[in-house]
């Protein structure tokens, strides 16, 4: 099994936590799995991405053209990294406008949940939906568990419910 | 064996504490900072005693760390690619005095670079030092490297350099865990004043000395480059790569069926490199193509008549060695089609101060009272106020009070009109490199307004402890160094501070200041800018938090979106009016003072 992740947004969406639950969920079924992620300056709300290549991998970034699927939090970053994706590759986009790919308005559904920052999860609650991903979602669940802080569990496990549908 | 999904900086902490590193110093710096990071967080897994500190600076890091390995315990010195500027001196000598413990300098490079001021390399640095350096190539590669590199620095009584870059650091790999050696070393020095106070007298010996063990290390077996046979079909060519170039070429290769086919070198210890290699290299082969970043360092030493790298053009000599870049070069080498790279469509949205950040609305008064002034800023996320205008020049760690000075005697001299001059300086980077360059202002009368941005952490780097907080590496509660005493022993006369919420205080004290730099009798003036950073939940917390919204005066001139640049503010769709992104404002109010027609209100007045 070999798959190709890129996840793109601004610093500050939660771009990290969710390329670390779809990372743990492999790490948890025992697939090799490498990360790249943005750190530092462009955390201060800039655009960022992290590629994940799942399977046998050396280096965690992707070529233009290689990835699976694509889950976008900052929908006019579709623009600087639509090109990493294949051309029938998945994109999971969080928008509430209409255009290219699968569209939901994480942030709005988010909102609702108390927090829009977990628009991340909803599109991962998506993404499953869809079977984009090679994860299931009792892996996810099992992932979100491991690595929220524990008083946001509950709230992180209903956004991933949330996209579900 | 248990395994663990962690960051490349992780794996490199944890590795050190497995290889009983029992002092461990740094500056916190991106890529390098999670490195210490994991060694306080996985503290308690070491066996032996181990001192943790985020030092002051590069230099007195590796300091401290080195006189450690004076006692025969294993140390580490941990810092980005520039901070082995600021530790140059101490690390050169050290070269050729060497050490007895073993001792590491991690020293994290940053092509591309994606949060530095240049992409130096450091492999180049430790040709020019007559330092071994390693380069890894993933985060597992780099924990598995640390127990022999401190074995060689050892064997060898030399400092040795491990080289992870960015794409290194920040990659999450699953990596498996050793257990912690048990070293149970006592502190044993013994003084040798012709080895560690070595006077010109006795450095030729030790000089040659050292150009020999150089010549024994390439030598050693453990450390030569490693090599993949290819099938034969490509004679008399091979690839040659260190580092994180190195992983994404196997994957390329892998990605194009092309495993397996062509002779393939991986250089670990990229300097010495054993003259035998590349003779062999010469020997072999009529082409080869070498990939590395950031600097053609293996291509240099290689000299090979048939190489393609940076140096011949056939690879680009700046930015990261991107996958896509190695497929060009890659496809091209072997003469095989290749197809077009389709460009990214646009470009990302560039990086701003956060919403409800302190130094914001301090860069806004500034530009507001200073309309015509030099702004020399310095190496913190307050770098982004050159989105503001306020800041002019950013060079390197404490370099803006020291160039503020600059300024001033070339305008001085010419004995016209002279522009104020206010330089803003983080306060971890005024402890950093800030005091000589103060009391050098001081000193020659260079008449400056020197601002410190004070919001009590180091907070680019997620934030460190700094000294005046009285909090250690860990939590550890240590003495306070205050800033205004500081700054008085440097002697400075005027010194004031604000929290910059208080807009019209501030303004205030900076036209105080600007007259106190223009008195007779006067000098630098320094006004302390104190907020605490935003990113701080407790921050957060402590300050009210009133829902900001635009009213129907908006004319939609735009000047909160140009001038203020708060991501939480923007235009509507036809640029009429202004909006405010509720889900980013944190309230702070620092906005309402700025809109011309008094449009940015509170929601509930």
């Amino acid at each position: 099994m070999k798959q190709q992740i890129v996840v793109s947004g601004i610093g500050g969406q939660g771009v990290l936590f969710l390329t670390r639950v779809i990372a743990q969920v492999a790490v948890d079924r025992g697939i090799p799995v490498l990360t790249s992620e943005s750190h530092g300056m462009a955390q201060r709300g800039g655009t960022v991405l992290s590629t994940l290549k799942i399977g046998n991998f050396a280096a965690p970034l992707i070529r233009t053209g290689q990835a699976d699927v694509a889950l976008v939090l900052w929908d006019a970053n579709l623009k600087v990294h639509r090109s990493l994706v294949k051309k029938d590759g998945t994109l999971i986009i969080n928008s509430a406008t209409a255009g290219e790919g699968e569209r939901i308005d994480g942030s709005e559904i988010a909102r609702g949940i108390g927090k829009a920052v977990l628009a991340n999860l909803v599109l991962l609650g998506r993404a499953v939906h869809k079977e984009a991903l090679f994860c299931t979602r009792e892996e996810c669940i099992n992932a979100i568990t491991k690595l929220a802080p524990p008083k946001f569990i509950g709230q992180n496990l209903a956004a991933f419910e949330s996209g579900l549908k | 064996m248990t395994k663990e999904l962690m960051m490349g900086n992780d794996a490199i902490g944890r590795g050190l504490i497995e290889a009983g590193c029992q002092v461990a110093a740094a500056y916190p710096g991106t890529p390098s900072t999670e490195i210490l990071q994991s060694i306080i967080n996985r503290k308690d897994q070491a066996k032996s005693p181990l001192h943790v500190e985020w030092s002051v600076n590069e230099k007195i890091a590796f300091e401290v760390a080195l006189a450690a390995s004076y006692t025969g315990k294993r140390s580490v010195a941990v810092m980005k690619q520039v901070g082995l500027n600021v530790a140059a001196d101490p690390f050169m000598r050290t070269a050729y005095l060497g050490v007895k413990g073993g001792m590491l300098t991690v020293v994290a490079d940053d092509p591309g670079p994606h949060s530095s001021q240049n992409e130096q390399d450091t492999r180049l640095f430790c040709l020019q030092g007559r330092v071994p350096v390693i380069d890894p190539a993933s985060p597992a590669e780099a924990k598995a490297l640390i127990e022999p590199a401190y074995q060689l620095s050892e064997q060898y009584e030399m400092n040795i350099v491990l080289r992870p870059t960015t794409r290194v650091c920040h990659s999450r790999q699953s990596v498996e865990l050793e257990a912690p050696v048990t070293l149970d070393r006592k502190s044993t020095f013994e003084p040798d004043t012709g080895r560690w106070c070595a006077t010109p007298a006795f450095l030729p010996a030790i000089h040659k000395n050292l150009n020999a063990k150089l010549e024994q290390i390439a030598k050693e077996a453990d450390w030569q480059p490693r090599f993949a046979k290819g099938d034969g079909r490509r004679p008399k060519t091979a690839l040659i790569a260190s580092g994180i170039a190195y992983a994404n070429l196997v994957d390329l290769l892998d990605e194009l069926g092309l495993t397996g086919t062509i002779d393939l070198y991986q250089v670990v210890l990229v300097y010495p490199l054993n003259p035998d290699f590349i003779n062999h290299l010469r020997d072999t082969y009529e082409s080869i193509l070498i990939l590395e970043e950031t600097y053609p360092v293996l291509e240099m030493q290689l000299a090979h008549p048939g190489a393609h790298g940076k140096q011949s053009g056939a690879l680009p000599k700046e930015g990261e060695l991107s996958p896509d870049r190695l497929y060009t070069a890659l496809t091209n080498f072997l003469g095989l089609e290749a197809e077009e790279i389709a460009p990214p469509a646009g470009k990302g949205q560039r990086p701003s101060l956060c919403p409800g950040c302190p130094h914001r609305t301090a860069f806004y008064s500034i530009k507001k009272c200073f309309p015509d002034g030099i702004f020399p800023s310095d190496i913190g996320c307050y770098t982004l106020g050159m989105n503001l205008a306020a800041v002019h020049t950013v060079h390197c760690m404490g370099a803006c009070i020291s160039q503020g000075a600059g300024f001033y005697q070339s305008y001085k001299q010419d004995g016209g009109e002279i522009p104020t001059v206010v330089v803003t300086i983080g306060d971890s980077t005024f402890f950093h490199a800030g005091i000589p360059a103060l009391i050098n202002a001081v000193f020659q009368d260079a008449r400056i307004i020197v601002v410190i941005l004070d919001n009590a952490t180091t907070a680019m780097t997620g934030g460190q402890p700094v000294p005046h907080m009285g909090i250690a590496a860990g939590g550890r509660e240590t003495k306070a160094i205050a800033i205004e005493p500081l700054v008085q022993a440097c002697g400075v006369d005027f010194i004031e501070s604000c929290d910059p919420y208080d807009q019209d205080r501030f303004e205030n004290l900076l036209k105080n200041a600007d007259a106190h730099t223009r008195k007779e009798d006067g000098g630098v003036a320094v006004l302390i800018s104190r907020h605490g950073c935003l990113m701080d939940p407790a921050v957060r917390k402590s300050q009210d938090r009133p829902a900001v919204t635009i009213s129907d005066e908006c004319i939609g001139c735009g000047q909160c979106v140009e001038e203020f640049e708060c991501p939480a503010l923007s235009m509507d769709e036809g640029n009429d009016i202004a909006r405010v992104d509720t889900d980013r404002c944190h309230g702070c109010g620092t906005c309402i003072a700025i809109c011309p027609v008094e449009a940015i209100i509170e929601e509930d007045k």
